[in-house]
């Protein structure tokens, strides 16, 4: 990592930084005139799979918080069951504005079932005691 | 006036390291206490809602706070005394705990054991002495990371942010998706010294520029941060004339590393290493008999599994040393752990007891980034175990359990980081 | 049109807060008229923090005069009024033969007026008195009675005891205007229009820009600004004020400890023309760290808690105070206040009670009612432990620590912000109890103060700024939560 990493410029081709492990392998993904997905520059055969993947479908985790009533915080931390699409996120976060919890809460406690119709619920990443004993 | 407690093993700090060391200790049958300032458990680990903790303890990807919970679950079937809302005000050698919480006063705690785990603050502008003005809208990142996770709050709208630590960067994904405009990070080193994931995740996702070998020169603003001047630095770290930027923004956060919280260590009398963290045994033994550090209170950890590890050790050791289990014979004098060729630090500082061979878990950190090195083990002017490392970088910690033979050892083992020309040849 | 004031004095550092307590004593109608939040905001708030001998300032200056008589003055204060203050003693090292010459001629200045003083040739005494100092040190000027105070708990404490003895005090309000009548003035301060017989200038860096208001400014203020570093506690232990040799313009950059156990260095000395400016500097942190290596070469700086800068208000006539009824009638400078003027400022509020008493037609009664004592603050550094179980018992909030850097507990901030001048922002919450001050910079105290001073004040969290209007911490709620002051029991 020696480089200056910089905002990639419109037109370039994407450099795809492989994340596996601290080589940090620059990988250009590149569909060949077969139609064949190429990764070129991975250091290992985990860095193709991961270059395929992030060519065709990255998806990141949903970490945030969402507002909670009740709780003995005023926010409860959460995430999405599993990654969800990367361009879903701020459509993600748009819902998840929007969305209150109302405590007790358990870790786990689905928040938010079938987010954007994913099929991927968000859940609560703690338990939250409420605030005041109903 | 005070109430005085008696347990077996008294536990400072209720985070990830007091956790583990508390459920390893009573788990052997030790009555334990722990003691913690805030008003729940799970220390640091509340406010880190991202993901990538656990992969190395529970073999699955978790958040801060689901590692810190199921921790907190464990501990709900043990009798482990827990006292919240508590700040330890005194330590004494003899291992005696002065606490004050609203509820009950003064606490004074008895402990047969102590162990020190109270984990580390964050260095600030002011120990780094970055020049300008001092208006509002200077945080640390981990302070923000509180005041957006865990209060509600939002410090601000544009923001600069200096250090490519994790912190920093995982704060500039958080600011960007509670709708801040992070503008720049900026890092004083060569390289980006947070995991290449969240450089990736954190800010290339969301086009956000890392300057590396750039700092922050001058901040202004009266009463709220106006604009910051970002510089590129030469290799001595000083700013270069002419390459100045103006940011303007109403925030900077500062992700400039971590120190091990310790002045409750320097009234017991705990001896403190360069680190600031205490000087441990390879029991994780302070300076002062039965008292045992563990997590960030001795050395800043990049991985929490790492700390629970650590902390589950610490427990064991303190367990033993409150039923006066033998160590065997101590050494005369100790032999000393002794950083050498770009190595910063090395926990233990000393080892206290060899009589036979025994293994030892040695963790320590480069000095600066390289490729293809060999770890040497040397005692006695004689490399007697070596490890090979492919990628090394500061802000990884390396740990290797190496058998000490005491007729190799001598006063001293010495841990050199150096380049494996042969390596580094066939690959040119 | 309400009553007329008999004295109004601009500017609520620690010389108006000084005169606002002197003339309390008198049955005299007095408002302090302050620009900011609070008490000690400018050039109080950025100084070496230091009560010096006197044996410094040039002979037959009104610095002299003042400093001389000022000194001496502040153990009578500390009892009635109770501030952190301390005679450690201050050195001026001397590493060659020209430096012996300027010692001497220090010496000779303090014999002449009555300061006791030493000058110290064994550098073995010198190294026990004070451990690491330079190994090439010859000699130290010895003037114990020079000391060390917390010139926010100085300020503060003149203040409440004024207000307590009825001197009105109006902050956040600076003068824009002021309008010279027959029987007296009108004071444009904020939004509030006041009368007032006799005006006090004592506003720092603006006097000057205060008395062009009535056109009694037959003087400058040009800005001083001096950088310091400040250090965490035990990051060396340096017993006394350490200066090098004067330079004509500087007592130079020193190395200090504070009251409160951490060391400074500083400051540097740069004219400017800003009397805003309070920034520091690569070049200027660069200056005071190589200066103060030379009196205590082993300044651990990866210790260091914050750096900082303040001005001081220098007057161009030879830098010395300006301290008289100008010409015209009823309105009083008190201006130049630089260095020494912390060591001079009771002395100074004697000069210009006596001052007003000679030059107005205000009759000087003494009130029968006026208490020198001030009620103080209750902290939990003065109590033992068996004090501090019972207070938690009949209190909680005494048990809960806040501050974990200085350990401060919920109820000393809960009292502060119910105080006379009551703390309404972080700042002055951190110059009263000191949270924000350590090593952590506020990092963990942070939140906790925000929530405290929202509940106690029923403002919105987002309403609570550091010290002025415009530096608010936090800017919004996030995820539309209901924005509404906090209320809890554990902050």
């Amino acid at each position: 990592m020696e480089v200056e990493f910089k905002k990639p410029k419109q037109g370039d081709v994407p450099e795809i930084i492989c994340t596996i492990c601290p080589n940090s392998c620059k990988l250009q993904v590149f569909e060949d005139e077969q139609g064949e997905i190429q990764v070129e520059g991975a250091g290992c055969a985990r860095g193709v799979e991961y270059g395929k993947e992030e060519y065709l479908d990255p998806k990141r985790m949903l970490i945030t918080t969402i507002k909670i009533e009740n709780g003995v915080l005023p926010v409860l931390p959460v995430r999405s069951q599993v990654a969800i699409p990367k361009e879903k996120i701020f459509d993600a976060i748009k819902v998840v504005n929007h969305v209150s919890a109302k405590a007790p809460v358990q870790m786990g406690d689905v928040i938010i079932p079938n987010l954007l119709e994913l099929g991927i619920s968000v859940i609560a990443s703690r338990s939250m005691a409420a605030k005041n004993k109903e | 006036m005070s109430e005085i407690i008696d347990t077996d093993i008294a536990i400072i700090g209720g985070g990830p390291a007091g956790l583990a060391a508390a459920l390893n200790a009573s788990k052997r049958g030790a009555r334990v206490a722990i003691i913690e300032r805030d008003f729940e458990l799970g220390g640091i680990l509340q406010q880190c809602i991202h993901n990538g903790f656990g992969l190395t303890y529970f073999k699955e990807e978790l958040t801060g706070p689901e590692y810190a919970q199921r921790f907190m679950d464990l501990l709900k079937e043990t009798n482990v005394q827990i006292f919240l809302d508590s700040m330890v005000i005194d330590l004494s050698a003899d291992k005696i705990i002065t606490a004050m919480n609203p509820e009950r006063g003064i606490l004074k705690i008895h402990a047969k054991a102590v162990i020190l785990a109270m984990g580390c603050r964050e260095r600030t502008r002011g120990a780094i002495n970055v020049p300008g003005m001092r208006p509002a809208g200077i945080y640390t990142a981990g302070t923000a990371q509180r005041l957006i996770n865990m209060e509600g709050y939002m410090p601000g709208k544009r923001v600069v942010i200096l250090g490519s630590g994790d912190i920093g960067l995982i704060m500039a994904r958080r600011l960007v998706l509670e709708g801040a405009k992070v503008l720049v990070v900026a890092e004083v080193l060569p390289y980006c010294s947070g995991l290449v994931r969240n450089f990736v995740q954190c800010l290339q996702d969301y086009d956000i520029p890392l300057y590396l070998s750039h700092t922050i020169t001058d901040i202004k603003g009266k009463e709220r941060v106006k604009s910051v001047i970002i510089s590129k630095v030469d290799e001595n770290w000083m700013p270069i004339k002419g390459t100045e930027k103006v940011y303007e923004c109403d925030t900077v956060l500062f992700s400039v590393g971590l120190i091990p919280e310790n002045e409750i260590s320097l009234k017991a009398g705990i001896k403190l290493d360069i680190t600031n963290g205490p000087t441990v045994n390879e029991y994780l033994e302070t300076t002062v008999p039965g008292i045992f550090a563990c997590g960030n209170v001795l050395q800043v950890h990049d991985l929490v599994d790492w700390v629970t590890l650590e902390a589950e050790r610490a427990g064991e050791n303190a367990y033993a040393y409150s039923t006066n289990t033998s160590r065997g014979g101590k050494l005369l004098e100790p032999i000393l752990t002794v950083p050498g060729e770009n190595v910063g630090y090395i926990v233990p500082q000393r080892i206290d007891y060899l009589q036979d061979s025994k293994i030892v878990q040695f963790s320590f950190r480069p000095k600066s980034p390289d490729k293809n090195c060999i770890i040497e083990f040397v005692s006695n002017e004689k490399v007697f175990d070596k490890r090979k490392a492919k990628h090394i970088i500061p802000s990884e910690m390396l740990i290797y359990k190496i058998k000490l033979n005491p007729e190799e050892i001598g006063e001293k083992i010495t841990i050199n980081i150096k380049k494996n020309l042969k390596k580094s040849k066939e690959e040119a | 049109m309400m009553k007329p004031y008999d004295i109004a004095i601009i500017g609520g550092g620690v010389i108006g807060c000084s005169i606002a307590r002197w003339v309390s004593k008198y049955r005299l109608k007095t408002i302090l008229i302050e620009k900011h939040a609070d008490v000690a905001t400018e050039t109080t708030k950025g100084n070496s923090a230091i009560i010096h001998a006197g044996y410094a300032s040039s002979e037959g200056s009104l610095q002299s005069e003042m400093n001389v008589k000022g000194n001496p003055m502040f153990d009578q204060l500390q009892k009635e009024i109770n501030f952190d203050f301390k005679r450690v003693g201050s050195f001026v090292v001397a590493f060659n033969d020209e430096d012996m010459k300027d010692l001497q001629k220090e010496q000779n200045q303090a014999d002449k007026r009555n300061i006791p003083s030493e000058i110290i040739t064994d550098i073995k005494r010198i190294k026990i008195m004070e451990p690491n100092i330079a190994d090439n040190v010859k000699a130290v000027l010895y003037a114990p009675s020079a000391g060390i105070i917390w010139p926010f708990g100085l300020t503060i404490g003149l203040a409440e005891n004024a207000y307590d003895n009825g001197v009105d005090l109006l902050f956040s309000s600076p003068v824009t205007e002021i309008q010279q009548k027959s029987n007296g003035f009108i004071i444009q301060a904020g939004q509030k229009q006041l009368n007032a017989k006799v005006i006090i200038n004592a506003a720092g860096v603006y006097a000057d820009e205060i008395a062009r208001m009535v056109g009694a400014d037959n003087f400058t203020i040009t800005p001083r600004k001096g950088e310091y570093i400040l250090m965490d506690r035990n990051a060396i232990p340096v017993n006394h004020i350490l200066f090098p040799i004067p330079t004509p313009v500087s007592k130079g950059i020193l190395v200090c400890p504070t009251i409160e156990g951490h060391t400074f260095i500083g400051p540097n000395s740069n004219a400017q023309n800003d009397k805003e400016d309070v920034s520091t500097t690569s070049a200027g942190l660069n200056e005071i760290i190589r200066g103060g290596r030379k009196l205590l070469p082993s300044i651990p700086l990866r210790k260091a808690i914050a750096n900082f800068a303040g001005l001081r208000a220098v007057s161009d006539r030879d830098g010395d105070f300006i301290i008289e009824a100008s010409e015209v009638e009823n309105f009083i400078n008190v201006a130049g206040i630089c260095s020494p003027g912390l060591s001079s400022c009771l002395a100074i509020a004697d000069l210009v009670t006596d001052i007003v008493k000679n030059h107005t037609t205000l009759s000087f009664g003494e009130k029968d009612s006026w208490n020198p004592i001030r009620f103080p603050q209750q902290r939990l550094k003065d109590m033992n432990e068996d004090t501090l179980a019972q207070a938690i018992k009949n209190r909680p909030e005494w048990g809960r620590v806040i501050c974990r850097c200085e350990t401060v507990t919920e109820a000393e901030i809960i009292d502060a912000i119910h105080r006379p001048i009551g703390a309404t922002t972080l700042d002055m919450i951190k110059v009263r109890l000191r949270p924000r001050m350590g090593r952590c910079n506020g990092g963990f105290c942070t939140p906790k103060l925000l929530k405290i001073l929202s509940r106690e004040l029923d403002k919105l969290v987002t309403e609570i700024p550091k010290n002025d209007e415009g530096s608010e911490m936090v800017t919004d709620r996030t995820k539309f939560i209901e924005n509404k002051p906090w209320k809890g029991e554990t902050p």
